[in-house]
């Protein structure tokens, strides 16, 4: 039997974390929700398990995502994962085929050198003893980038590297030392034996002035020693995403999502999260603001490690950068909203809001204007021209006395009153009999394509803009105005519109490009999630956001919230104009164009 | 008792040997621009909460700073947390945040009185 007690830490390690990972694990899927589980028991045994066999490879291994974001990022994460995987894997054929058995010790392939000393004729050695070494060499690039990054993080395409915790430095220390050791160990070996490849042959050479037989076993000892350390570590540092990513995707696939309240998925999604630090490059707080403690990754880790503070927690603006940046796909701001939920706080209903008043007349059309849009009355006074010149028929709801959409109530947590706005609202659009929605703010949007259940269709007004265009219901002349758009988040990232409003545009005017758009595109730095930061720190956001987009100096900034309005007229850098009042005011009118016909009539008689 | 069509307020002296003006440095600490309020009442005039109720913002800012807890906590309630005070407040100052804050603290407050 090939034994030798340095094997005995590795051994133990590895018992302990398939024993921890493996509770974990039970943990999380029975706290999964019902719905969760619905999915996972319909689409266990469909295609999508396949397919999420192919992600995993894509993701856990190759890193894709990582690679957009930059080659030499992506390289380091590949070589360390899909390298270690491959040393893992190529290691156990070669040890079953050396000794002949699927079924040889399992921590043969780990210190094969160690065992198999001499010359070898099972089949393929040489070329084994080769892929091997390339592996190895491949693997240690892999940590010479990451020991690099940790100095120059700004060569491998990262501004700004997370802040680690000790615990998280003592696993990572643990990991860096597992390959440079197993080389060492390696090449003394082949020092002794007067073998090894072109890696471990090589510094085998250089060692053997060295008393090589002496020096064999203590670096064995410290490699299995510094494995045991990684594995150990593993399940309570950052690298459990190594094992939970794979299940994460697995989940995704199968159509699990993370939903109003904290469960199993959460924790999976909690513990997918490798602090890569990415997300910290793409939060506007860190670059706009200087705040350099509240993005995802330090919320994520607060939250898994159950520190999180009320700041950490209420200091986001929940743009959405960080969903787009993420590698992993995690879904961090509905993680966030899951976190401010305040569920011990009883709903308390003290507020009678009677005196919103139902439709009298039955309509086509209800339009939403939303609180924020009141601010902006230039918006409701367009969307009203838009409305008569196409002749329709609609129930301004929130006129005189409207009611919240209820959403600015559910972003702090509030579900309980969110949701009794949410009924009352519900029946106010009921009693009109309307076939449709408008609304003029991208917030109440969101809120009643999400949390509403509602059987007619709601449009945000760039959307019901654009149909009545192609309908040719409204007829706008092109202006020769330079615009740039500006995406808000709750329309963009948040419910994908970014097509309708710049096909607006283009036929009203001449549409430039800015370089933070759609999925990248800029908060106003308005948004009604943060109650953290104050004034002073919203300017900064919106300062920097403003240079960004009138950086080719369009004679408007457009956009189509009344929020992101609010915010950029303040800039005073740009004429800021709703696409609902660009619109109106390119209109061909009708009744002008009936006008013109009768005078040009009149003047035709005359002419005669 | 005889409705007279009016009332005589009870007295509204603040006792400030009695009063909690602790809960509200713990406010402003969170919210510094609090103190920047000048009690203006515009928050109040464009507050969509203040079309269906009695909602006074301006109003329950200052029993807050005076430590004047008594039903503030259902005066709170009423708030939409729509934000439109925070747009329209001429001295920058995080009303919102002040609403949310309040209704923390005002809970955490209710418990300890529980408890005891």
């Amino acid at each position: 039997m090939n034994y030798h007690p340095f094997i005995i830490p590795f051994s133990a390690g590895a018992i302990f974390l398939f024993a921890v990972v493996i509770y974990k694990f039970v943990k999380w899927f029975r706290n999964l929700d019902r719905k969760q589980m619905y999915f996972v028991n319909k689409n266990i045994f469909s295609f999508k398990t396949i397919e999420a066999i192919g992600e995993t490879f894509r993701e856990a291994l190759i890193h894709r995502n990582i690679y957009k974001k930059n080659p030499l990022l992506g390289y380091m994460h590949m070589s360390l994962a899909f390298g270690w995987f491959l040393l893992i894997a190529v290691g156990k054929t070669e040890s079953s085929f050396y000794a002949g058995t699927f079924f040889e010790e399992p921590w043969l392939a780990i210190f094969f050198k160690y065992f198999a000393k001499e010359q070898h004729s099972y089949f393929m050695a040489a070329e084994f003893s080769f892929i091997m070494d390339l592996l190895l060499l491949i693997v240690l690039s892999g940590v010479a980038l990451a020991l690099f990054k940790r100095v120059r993080s700004n060569f491998l395409g990262m501004k700004k590297a997370t802040k680690h915790s000790k615990f998280d430095r003592i696993a990572l220390a643990s990991l860096w030392w597992i390959f440079p050791l197993r080389l060492l160990a390696e090449s003394t070996t082949a020092a002794v034996a007067g073998n090894g490849n072109f890696l471990t042959g090589t510094v085998g050479n250089w060692l053997s002035g060295l008393p090589v037989e002496a020096i064999e076993l203590p670096m064995w000892w410290a490699y299995s020693f510094s494995l045991c350390a990684f594995f150990v570590s593993l399940p309570f540092s950052r690298y459990m995403h190594i094992p939970t990513e794979v299940a994460l995707i697995f989940l995704r696939k199968w159509g699990a999502t993370a939903g109003e309240q904290y469960s199993g998925m959460t924790d999976l999604q909690l513990n997918s999260c490798s602090r890569c630090g990415i997300c910290i490059d793409s939060c506007q707080l860190n670059f706009a603001a200087d705040i350099n403690h509240v993005q995802s990754v330090y919320f994520i880790r607060d939250t898994r490690y159950k520190k999180l503070t009320d700041e950490v927690a209420n200091n986001c603006l929940m743009c959405g950068r960080c969903v787009e940046a993420c590698p992993v796909g995690l879904e961090l701001t509905v993680i966030r909203q899951q976190l401010r939920n305040k569920a011990e706080i009883p709903g308390k209903h003290y507020f009678e809001y009677n005196k919103a008043e139902e439709s009298k007349n039955k309509t086509d059309v209800i339009y939403f204007a939303g609180c924020m849009t009141h601010l902006t009355p230039s918006i409701i006074i367009s969307m009203k021209k838009i409305f008569n010149e196409a002749g329709e028929r609609f129930w301004f709801m929130d006129e005189d006395k409207g009611l919240c959409c209820g959403r600015p109530m559910r972003q702090q947590g509030f579900v309980q009153q969110s949701k009794d706005l949410i009924s009352k609202n519900m029946r106010l659009i009921a009693s009109s009999g309307a076939k449709m929605m408008v609304t003029s703010c991208p917030i109440c949007y969101k809120s009643f394509t999400e949390e509403y259940v509602l059987d007619i269709p709601v449009m945000h007004h760039t959307e019901y803009i654009k149909m009545l265009m192609d309908k040719k219901r409204i007829n706008v002349k092109k202006s020769d105005l330079n615009m740039v758009y500006h995406d808000p988040c709750e329309l963009g990232r948040g419910s994908g519109i970014f097509e309708q409003p710049r096909d607006v545009l283009r036929q009203t005017g001449n549409l430039r490009v800015s370089e933070f758009e759609k999925e990248n595109a800029l908060c106003c730095g308005g948004s009604l999630s943060n109650t953290v930061i104050e004034l002073d720190t919203q300017i900064k956001i919106r300062n920097h956001a403003l240079e960004v987009l009138t950086e080719s100096k369009p004679d408007v900034l457009a956009t189509a919230c009344p929020l992101c309005k609010k915010s950029f007229v303040h800039g005073n850098k740009a004429k800021v104009m709703d696409i609902a009042e660009i619109v109106a005011d390119c209109l061909n009118l009708q009744s002008e164009k009936n006008e013109k016909k009768s005078v040009n009539k009149k003047e035709s008689i005359e002419f005669i | 008792m005889k409705n007279w069509g009016f009332k005589i307020s009870r007295p509204r002296a603040i006792d400030f040997d009695t009063a909690d003006l602790a809960e509200y440095s713990k406010l402003v600490e969170k919210v510094p621009s609090a103190k920047r309020c000048l009690m203006c009442g515009a928050c109040t005039a464009t507050c969509s909460a203040g079309n269906h109720t009695d909602f006074n913002f301006r109003h329950s800012h200052l029993m807050y700073r005076r430590g004047q807890f008594e039903g503030l906590a259902e005066e709170l309630d009423k708030c939409m947390l729509c934000g439109k005070c925070k747009m329209v407040c001429p001295r920058g100052v995080n009303t919102r945040a002040i609403i949310y804050n309040m209704r923390i603290f005002l809970n955490d407050m209710n418990y300890k009185n529980i408890e005891s």
